[in-house]
């Protein structure tokens, strides 16, 4: 499947996915109108350490430790191989937040589920808008072999 | 092929999961003594609260057993197992044959013996759905309620039932909440967020007997109340195994495999040991996440695929109202605390590895703390004094951040 991949040199830090992803996932067609003056709560996030910067965001895992370790089965594996949370079921256990290698995932705005990358399957853009709009392909959507890197 | 899964929740769901995996036409049975679809066990808590209902609660969409060929046997019980013969025998006098069976039968309450107990007219256990609408049924706002146990079950029990009633008070043997996953300072922290919904706690302390509806405590302290839940501990349903001549120990015997010392029968869950890799020794890890894996592994290898579990560990993730607690692995070896306000974070470092941690109202990213505790990644192979400050994965080498970011995981 095709899935989101870092190129961790190319990363300037500028965060703009945190701000795509925000505006992606408001179900507003106005990025001035749905992010201004607002605290953005993205499902991508960047870490800045020195001259080091990389986006991460869900792996969406062959082998996903959150989806086995739901206890409300709102997490879930699709036939396309995109892991999806099912916020209406989700208690907010937060068990999914524990079990995640990457950090991938976070309590939702309100505090009572938690939330993920969809690839943006769950809104109108259709492709990761992270990905559309990183100035600097620092991050990519496309299919690699397991194990294969670039 | 003919499977048989003893168990209706997550270990038992896990293994037809498995199965399927690898063989997509084999005969699918699932026995339950319940008479629900499969339901999310910890849930019950949330449903009181009202932050789930009957059908959000579902553990598996509702065509579930339907797309997965499975046919379910609810309301009926598993009485006992010929492992010479292959047949599992029902309550209903049904015989059922079988190729590859999995016990997932979990575990039951453990009821102490407590003196007046029969005297007690409300008395209720908190460990399935049938015990939380029975629960239900008698809660209203003028009643006082009694909680024995202040671990995991009593206290979800708590919270889920806090709004509802007139005052909840909670007696335990041990000396503060949650003794079997937090330490004094963490257990006050939890405690407080509890007083201040307007629990009552009797620690160090226990019920000497029950005059009717008035608990005489060891202490000579008295608690009257309306309704009791009992939730003092649980114990493992192993008797299927051990009655057919398979081992039992704390739990059931499994390999890693899932498969118990009788051949062709499989276990998973809340009724099997487990080998915890952070302690190194063998116990029941009653929790979800673990009973899933098992019970996939072990659904895996009825129908001959080749998986192994052997990454068992305490993990626990339990909210209270507006707080988070997250904890794993062994508190053992040196500890470091990081505390301030209500936010409070303690690593305990063993032989240069992670061997656990408690979190409470620090959740963030903290499944990167898990990773290292369950990987037994060396410290020296990542910067741990960045971890401590938060987790990131900065904080890896560049090459194995490659291999998380960059590559298909």
């Amino acid at each position: 499947m095709k899935r989101i991949y870092v190129n961790e040199k190319w990363c300037l830090g500028c965060h703009l996915c945190e701000y795509e992803c925000a505006f992606a996932n408001s179900g507003m067609t106005d990025m001035v109108k749905a992010l201004k003056g607002k605290a953005i709560h993205p499902k991508i996030s960047v870490e800045d350490g020195g001259d080091i910067h990389f986006a991460v965001n869900c792996r969406h895992c062959t082998d996903a430790v959150c989806v086995k370790s739901c206890i409300s089965g709102a997490l879930s594996k699709g036939e396309d191989g995109v892991v999806r949370i099912d916020q209406n079921k989700c208690v907010g256990c937060f068990t999914c937040i524990l079990v995640c290698p990457y950090g991938a995932i976070m309590p939702a705005p309100d505090g009572h589920a938690a939330q993920k990358c969809q690839l943006c399957t769950d809104n109108l853009c259709g492709e990761p808008n992270c990905v559309m709009h990183c100035p600097n392909r620092a991050i990519v959507f496309e299919e690699r072999a397991e194990g294969g890197a670039q | 092929m003919k499977y048989v899964i003893i168990g209706n929740s997550a270990a038992g769901i896990a293994a037809a999961e498995g199965i399927r995996s690898a063989d997509k036409t084999g005969e699918i049975t699932i026995v339950s003594d319940e008479k629900y679809h499969t339901y999310g066990r910890p849930l019950i808590s949330y449903y009181l609260l009202g932050k789930t209902d009957r059908g959000r609660m579902r553990y598996r969409p509702a065509d579930f057993y339907q797309k997965n060929g499975v046919s379910p046997l609810f309301g009926v019980r598993a009485e006992k197992i010929d492992a010479q013969k292959k047949q599992v025998f029902l309550s209903d006098k049904r015989v059922l044959p079988y190729d590859k069976l999995l016990i997932a039968t979990g575990s039951r309450p453990f009821l102490p013996p407590m003196e007046g107990m029969e005297g007690v007219k409300n008395k209720f256990s908190f460990m399935t759905l049938a015990d939380a609408l029975s629960l239900e049924k008698v809660l209203s706002r003028k009643k006082k309620v009694l909680i024995v146990g202040a671990g995991l079950i009593g206290l979800k029990c708590l919270e889920g039932i806090a709004g509802r009633v007139g005052k909840v008070s909670v007696v335990d043997m041990a000396d503060r909440v949650l003794p079997s996953i937090l330490d004094e300072e963490g257990a006050a922290i939890v405690r407080r967020e509890l007083e201040s919904k307007g629990a009552e706690f009797y620690l160090s302390d226990s019920v000497a007997k029950f005059e009717g509806d008035l608990a005489r405590l060891k202490s000579g302290r008295e608690i009257p109340f309306d309704i009791l839940v009992v939730a003092a501990g649980v114990r493992p349903n192993t008797e299927l195994v051990q009655d057919a001549g398979g081992e039992v120990a704390r739990g059931i015997v499994t390999d890693f495999r899932g498969e118990t010392s009788l051949k062709d029968v499989f276990a998973a869950g809340d009724c099997v040991e487990s080998y915890d890799i952070t302690s190194g020794r063998r116990k029941i890890l009653a929790l979800l996440p673990n009973a899933y894996e098992q019970g996939y592994c072990a659904g895996v290898n009825m129908a001959g695929g080749e998986a192994v579990f052997d990454r068992a560990m305490p993990l626990n993730a339990i909210g209270f109202f507006g707080s988070h607690v997250l904890t794993a692995g062994s508190y053992e070896g040196e500890s470091i605390l990081f505390a301030e306000g209500e936010r409070y974070k303690k690593f305990f470092v063993k032989e240069g590895r992670l061997n656990g941690f408690i979190l409470i109202n620090c959740s963030e990213r903290a499944g990167i703390y898990t990773a290292l505790v369950r990987n037994g990644t060396p410290l020296s192979e990542v910067d741990f004094s960045l971890l401590e400050e938060r987790p990131m994965l900065m904080a890896y080498p560049r090459a194995e951040r490659e291999k998380m970011l960059s590559r298909e995981v």
